[in-house]
């Protein structure tokens, strides 16, 4: 390691130059601290232009009639209501998709093996690449997995009406791909959460005579509940935002109904942002209901964020207090 | 647990869940290779079938085609002309022309925060940056498309006197938003991680607290800063909903960065609902998908082999 320290202090000889020494730490590089001080500004201050612009432009739109209505006059006019029970609709799927999946993967990895197993390894360095692929590849892999090799297996082993029941876009393969790819969230959130349950209640469980599965079930779990709610709501926020995965996979432009089975496609947020922004004929007379829309769509990830990051705040204070 | 005595059914339960437990785990790798092998084959046919490889093959997608007689040879991106080009370039310059723009705007801010985080900040400063990070990091992608495109576009073309609204420096910018939380995440996590005994002992010989920074936490920590770089361009690589929104979606060669480009994982967001099932077209939008999924793939090993790396030394070697 290059430790480089100032030329006097390296110096052979014994005898310290205190003056020197004085010197250098009064001059304790103030412009440097400044210069990174600044970079830390310019972010905030991007973020703060950003939101400042979104609700600025958006704040007046919004009314319960703007969250009661569906779009009118091709989306110059009415609400988002569709969007809105859509995109809901679609998270709630993703959830009981991807909860249960993931909860047992972070149990398997801190209850039943150890850090430096070859499964251990492998599964962790499965989970860093599926937080790593595009978001877009996931959209494909919707589309060729479940919509063409399972939607479509099920359409010819059971109907075989020539159309497309099963193996089309819809909500279910949405909220699968979407499950796919908030995995890794749930998994490491809940990681976290069984890291902070101390061995002594564990142990003590199975020293009363419980089995381990016993233990898990009724020690584990309900310990790391908070933090499998964090996860849980991180994956939300994360999925309602996601738009390249559901384009291809059930995200519809328009639909004068809502989605009531699990083969119906369905209007999204974040895919409703997209076609406003990009498909309008009239961007002027969109502008209103589109900022209306981003806000919606920002309240919603916020507010899911910031609660899982204050669950997640309490639970760290907790385990120091625990800890100490 | 071998040695307690339990009734037998009690044992076949426990059997069982584990076995359950343990084969839910495994989807992790089951999705990582499903994602491959159907990605893969839908991409395949481009290296074996005739029909396909008269119209993309592989060399038709690099190399520079003659497409009539007495013209130039030459690369190019038109997917649904009359005579089908399949050229990858201007898509891969396209490509490098954003991510470079993202990583030239995004590491000096991320890196630079990321010092004055875990360096100099005092805990009050700390605990208002990093919640600032965490909603940059929170905006959904199609929000960050949204204001590239309505505000931001807008006000690079003023700020420059470009001719085009939508162009790579515009899809940079915005793309670099999306890249700043991850780069600082990694470079702060791993800055952070330098011992405390590195730093003090620096400190008691002398040097001022940047001169501990510059030359014993920042070599310290390089491993994990490069690793934070490297996921983020992988991140600006794979951004899809930012660049279709933000850049014009121009498949054209050229070294300005102020013309419009097209990026693969714009291509593919752009033309696949509209592609004819099985067609030539339909298997190199797949062939863009696994060199995607390729290529984060290698940069999150890399990445993941720096940080477990500088995790082992600082804290290994040095406790």
């Amino acid at each position: 390691m290059n430790v480089f320290i100032e030329p006097t202090t390296r110096s052979a000889s014994p005898e310290i130059d205190f003056e020197t020494l004085h010197e250098n730490r009064k001059n304790s590089g103030a412009i440097p601290k400044f210069l990174t001080f600044f970079a830390a500004m310019i972010i905030a201050a991007m973020l703060a232009i950003i939101l400042g612009n979104i609700v600025w432009g958006g704040y007046g739109i919004i009314s319960l009639d703007f969250l009661r209505l569906p779009p009118e006059n091709g989306m110059e006019g009415g609400g988002i209501f569709p969007a809105i029970f859509g995109t809901v609709a679609l998270v709630i799927l993703m959830v009981i998709a991807v909860v249960p999946i993931g909860v047992f993967t972070a149990v398997f990895l801190s209850e039943y093996t150890t850090p430096t197993s070859i499964s251990t390894r492998l599964i962790r360095q499965a989970i860093n690449n599926l937080a790593g692929v595009p978001s877009i590849v996931f959209g494909l892999f919707g589309m060729g997995f479940f919509i063409a090799f399972i939607g479509g297996g099920i359409d010819a082993l059971f109907f075989d009406s020539g159309r497309p029941v099963w193996g089309q876009p819809a909500i279910i393969w949405a909220a699968l791909t979407l499950a796919l790819l908030t995995l890794p969230v749930v998994i490491i959130s809940t990681e976290e959460a069984l890291r902070t349950i101390p061995s002594e209640i564990k142990d003590a469980s199975l020293a009363l005579g419980a089995t381990k599965l016993q233990t898990i079930r009724r020690i584990v779990i309900p310990q790391a509940m908070p933090g499998i709610l964090t996860g849980a709501i991180l994956a939300v926020g994360r999925g309602a935002g996601e738009v390249a995965p559901i384009m291809f996979t059930g995200a519809a432009y328009y639909l004068p109904y809502l989605p009531t089975k699990l083969n119906d496609q369905f209007m999204e947020l974040g895919y409703h942002v997209y076609v406003m922004a990009t498909q309008s004929p009239d961007i002027e007379k969109t502008k209103p209901i589109l900022y209306g829309t981003v806000l919606v769509l920002l309240l919603l990830t916020f507010l899911l964020n910031f609660t899982a990051i204050l669950i997640r705040s309490r639970m760290r204070a907790r385990r120091a207090s625990a800890a100490q | 647990m071998e040695k307690y005595k339990f009734k037998p059914k009690s044992r076949v339960r426990e059997f069982i869940g584990e076995k359950f437990i343990q084969i839910n785990a495994y989807a992790a790798i089951a999705a990582v290779l499903l994602i491959f092998i159907f990605i893969f084959k839908e991409a395949a046919p481009i290296f074996y079938d005739q029909d396909v490889k008269q119209e993309a093959s592989l060399d038709k997608m690099i190399f520079k085609q003659q497409f009539k007689k007495g013209r130039e040879p030459k690369w190019a991106w038109q997917p649904e002309s009359d005579i089908p080009k399949f050229s990858l370039l201007p898509l891969f310059i396209g490509t490098l022309k954003a991510a470079i723009i993202a990583m030239l705007f995004a590491t000096p801010l991320g890196v630079g925060a990321a010092v004055y985080s875990s360096q100099f900040a005092s805990k009050r400063m700390r605990e208002i940056i990093k919640p600032v990070i965490e909603l940059l990091a929170g905006i959904p992608s199609v929000v960050l498309g949204f204001f590239a495109l309505l505000v931001l576009a807008t006000v690079i073309q003023n700020l420059f006197g470009l001719t085009y609204r939508l162009n790579a420096i515009n899809a940079g910018v915005a793309l670099g938003l999306a890249v700043i939380p991850i780069v600082f995440t990694i470079a702060e996590d791993a800055m952070t991680s330098v011992p405390n005994s590195l730093r003090d002992a620096s400190l008691a010989l002398g040097a001022n607290p940047w001169q501990v920074t510059l030359s014993v936490v920042l070599p310290a920590a390089f491993p994990g800063i490069a690793a934070g770089v490297v996921l983020g361009f992988g991140r600006a690589i794979g951004e899809t909903m930012i660049v279709l929104m933000a850049s014009g979606n121009a498949a054209i060669i050229s070294a300005s960065f102020t013309d419009s480009i097209r990026t693969f994982a714009a291509t593919i967001a752009a033309e696949l609902a509209e592609v004819v099932f099985g067609s030539a077209h339909y298997h190199v939008l797949f062939f863009i998908g696994t060199i995607l999924f390729l290529f984060t793939f290698v940069l999150n090993m890399l990445g993941d082999v720096a940080m477990t790396r500088i995790k082992t030394r600082l804290q290994g070697k040095l406790q």
